[in-house]
């Protein structure tokens, strides 16, 4: 009996919750190991549940303090490493090599921690005071812009997550990942990790499907604010979602998960307060 | 409003000391009724003399250092909004005249200006913002004419600050690895091209410029159809300057120039201000284009009144929120939200205040409210004002007279708006006061965050915590509490969501005219992929 195991169910993961599309569609995916598996593909239905859930999370992560979400991201990366076996095994399910996926696993370990640290480091370096002409204390922080829309990329798909996911929760944005659609099983098995880092609910919402349907339709969607579409590769897509993105003027950013703060100021919005400072 | 004291030539000063009196209570507790507008504003009148200016019969267009006419003799009327009458004929640019400017900028970019040492770039900054400053009182009179704004504002707000703009960021030319995230070798985008509204038409042609220029940015400048005076002497100042021939041009035009500039191939990046509706059809041009955008666009801005604020400096920032420029402020405190326990206080203070605003000539000293800008600005203010009517608001007007000829329309406020109404979510960009009342804290953020727009808000409280409880929670890129509608070049400016994105001023003002993608692969060794 226990040698037969227990494959898993490759699930969507909406609201802290592991569902199959409401739609009951699935897609194959050719294994390395030459078996099909069939993976929930996501419907707009369920991109619309997540965007909700996304939604509802994003005050209550925005709220929490810099220093609690750094923690929060930093136990991604030790979760993450603490199953790099899996992830190697998943990612060569997916067809990279084992050398590569060795160094894939490290390099999106590599992501989660250098994040985890900005959090409470990005008021300081993009904020501050600014030294007006007059009796005013006037000062620049930056916030969340709200729900983001990541493309992920569809090689390097749990790296490549990692680069684009990790800034954009770092600054309390809440997501909804498109991720990668030929190798869906790193990335629907690192919402595990999610759900058990104490990302709340909502936070991180990863789904599955065929990406050029889906996007335009997360385009679209005005409760988004905005795109990370580092990971279209298709240029004609990218025009396509960078139009529909006009209707609701969300922010479009292909920032290839650079590790410079102005990764995340592509999701960040500059608040600026004034205040008189004279009795 | 009447007792104007800017506080520094350079710093943003429309209005008013926080602690200024509310000018009704400095009259005797004693005095009977208040007198109306027209009693109370027999002034001598006190116009600024127009003999500064001298407005040519035609302007051409200013391209690579010199003035051409545009294709096949296109011209249009600029109009002056108090009188009603032509002020000159301005060269209107075709595409294939925003093409040459655009050559004419990526010429100048490429020989000259992007390889010029940054302090020498600086220099240039510093010479236009003395003369601007030399020639203020021509550029203030030039605006109020063609524009219709006061004379008070236009000599005491957007002149100095249009200075101080160009001052501020001449200084930043040669200290770009200092802008956020630039890195170690800032690079400039390439042509911008820039495309600024009617409403502040100098001082915006220079938030738009003098970033631009101290990154190493050569420009195509678009001012609006009905105000592009002032940018053409602008022209004039940076001929003065010396600047090298196609480092600024200057396109007059509509509508059709500025879809021309903002799509064209050559262009690296577009910075538009003016409406939402344009702002998105420009976003769309440009998504095939890969130029960078920046957007700052519509607001409903709303301006949050607690029972604890100091009622009669409120009134102050009210009146200066919703009235400064005839409303026709992006930034506009055009929605005002009162605690419903002081409400009815509020706005008998409130109408009181209104009603000793002078109507009249913009170029008069004493002018609070000038001219509407246009015709179709105009029909725009009555037909939303009807609409608010019919949607069942009170509406109480100044019954300060009109002059008899021009545009102008009385301050007005609208009493019981519905939140849904459309004067309660649709811009008016007009002298128009929506207001509305609310019970709680959460009740007051949850209306002045329900509508699309983000760019400003204002809150009033003596109370520490709920300032800044209330500025986390207020969706907008500037909040002004205690105080509103103060600007600085230092100060970041910009929306959030429908209202936009990008920031001018300040070091953020630099990351949209800088090449920070490239700049950031350099900086950084583990870039992803």
């Amino acid at each position: 009996m226990n040698e037969m195991g227990a494959p898993k169910t490759y699930k969507l993961y909406v609201g802290g919750n592991f569902v199959r599309s409401e739609s009951g569609r699935v897609y194959p995916v050719e294994s390395a190991d030459g078996s099909t598996v069939r993976v929930a593909q996501a419907s707009r239905k369920d991109l619309r549940d997540a965007v909700v859930k996304a939604r509802g999370a994003q005050p209550g992560w925005a709220g929490s303090t810099a220093y609690l979400r750094g923690q929060i991201l930093y136990r991604v990366a030790e979760m993450l490493d603490g199953r790099r076996d899996q992830f190697v095994a998943e990612l060569e399910n997916g067809g990279v090599d084992t050398y590569d996926a060795v160094s894939e696993v490290d390099d999106a370990v590599s992501a989660w921690i250098y994040w985890a640290g900005w959090t409470d480091k990005l008021a300081q370096v993009i904020g501050g005071v600014n030294p007006v002409a007059g009796p005013f204390l006037n000062v620049s922080t930056p916030e969340p812009t709200g729900v983001v829309g990541v493309i992920a990329p569809p090689s390097r798909p749990l790296a490549g997550l990692a680069d684009l996911l990790a800034p954009v929760l770092c600054g309390g944005n809440t997501a909804v990942v498109l991720a990668s659609e030929p190798a869906p099983f790193a990335p629907l098995t690192f919402a595990e990790v999610l759900a058990t880092a104490d990302v709340p609910p909502g936070v991180a919402n990863v789904l599955v499907g065929r990406t050029a349907e889906l996007a335009p339709w997360l385009a679209d969607h005005h409760d988004v604010d905005a795109m990370e579409i580092s990971g279209v590769d298709d240029p004609a897509l990218a025009v396509d979602l960078t139009v529909r993105s006009a209707d609701n003027l969300k922010r479009v950013a292909r920032t290839d998960g650079a590790r410079t703060p102005r990764t995340d100021g592509e999701f960040l919005e500059i608040k600026t307060v004034w205040h008189p400072a004279r009795l | 409003m009447t007792d104007l004291e800017p506080t520094s030539p350079a710093s943003s000063s429309f209005p008013t000391s926080p602690d200024a009196p509310d000018a009704p209570d400095r009259r005797s507790p004693m005095s009977p009724a208040l007198p109306s507008a027209s009693e109370f504003a027999s002034y001598a009148p006190a116009p600024e003399s127009r003999s500064i200016v001298r407005i040519a019969d035609e302007y051409g267009l200013w391209i690579g250092g010199d003035w051409s006419a545009a294709e096949g003799g296109a011209t249009f009327t600029s109009i002056e909004p108090a009188t009603g009458e032509a002020l000159s004929l301005i060269a209107e640019a075709s595409p294939a005249d925003v093409d040459r400017a655009v050559v004419a900028a990526r010429n100048a970019y490429d020989t000259t200006w992007r390889d010029l040492a940054p302090a020498v770039r600086g220099r240039y900054l510093f010479r236009i913002a003395r003369l601007i400053q030399e020639r203020s009182r021509e550029l203030a009179v030039l605006e109020s004419i063609d524009g219709g704004k006061p004379i008070r504002e236009s000599r005491d707000v957007d002149v100095p600050l249009a200075a101080a703009h160009f001052f501020h960021y001449a200084g930043w030319a040669d200290k770009l690895e200092w802008a956020m995230g630039a890195g170690a070798n800032p690079r400039p985008l390439g042509v911008a091209a820039q495309i600024i509204p009617w409403n502040f038409p100098l001082l915006m042609a220079a938030w738009k410029l003098a970033p631009a220029l101290a990154c190493g940015n050569t420009v195509v400048l678009k001012p609006a159809e009905t105000t592009p005076l002032t940018a053409l002497v602008l022209a004039e100042i940076i001929a003065e300057a010396e600047l090298p021939p196609g480092v600024v041009n200057i396109v007059t035009g509509g509508g059709a120039t500025g879809a021309a500039l903002s799509a064209h191939r050559g262009v690296d990046k577009v910075a538009f201000t003016g409406s939402t509706e344009v702002g998105r059809a420009i976003r769309r041009a440009t998504a095939a284009t890969g130029a960078k955008v920046t957007l700052e666009l519509g607001g409903k801005s709303a301006h949050v009144i607690f029972e604890d604020a100091p009622l009669d400096q409120a009134v102050e920032g009210v009146v200066q929120g919703i009235w400064f420029n005839q409303g026709h402020v992006c930034c506009a405190g055009s929605r005002l939200l009162l605690q419903e326990s002081i409400a009815d206080e509020f706005l008998a203070k409130l109408r009181r205040r209104m009603e000793l605003l002078r109507i009249g000539d913009p170029l008069d000293k004493n002018t609070d409210i000038g001219a509407i800008n246009s015709q179709e600005q105009l029909d725009r203010i009555v037909e939303l004002c009807a609409a608010g009517v019919d949607e069942g608001a009170e509406m109480v007007q100044s019954s300060c007279p009109l002059p008899d000829r021009g545009w102008f329309f009385p301050p007005t406020i609208l009493t019981g708006v519905d939140t849904s109404s459309r004067v309660a979510t649709e811009e008016i960009f007009g002298p128009v006061l929506s207001v509305m009342t609310f019970r709680t804290p959460d009740e007051a953020i949850a209306k002045a965050n329900a509508t699309p727009y983000g760019l400003a808000a204002g809150v009033w409280t003596e109370n520490g915590a709920r300032i800044l409880w209330m500025s986390e929670r207020l969706r907008a890129g500037v909040v002004w509490a205690n105080t509103y509608n103060q600007f600085d070049p230092t100060s970041p400016f910009g929306g959030m969501r429908e209202s936009g994105f990008g920031r001018e001023g300040g070091r953020h003002g630099l990351g949209a005219y800088l090449d920070l993608d490239t700049a950031a692969d350099d900086l950084v060794a583990g870039v992803a992929r």
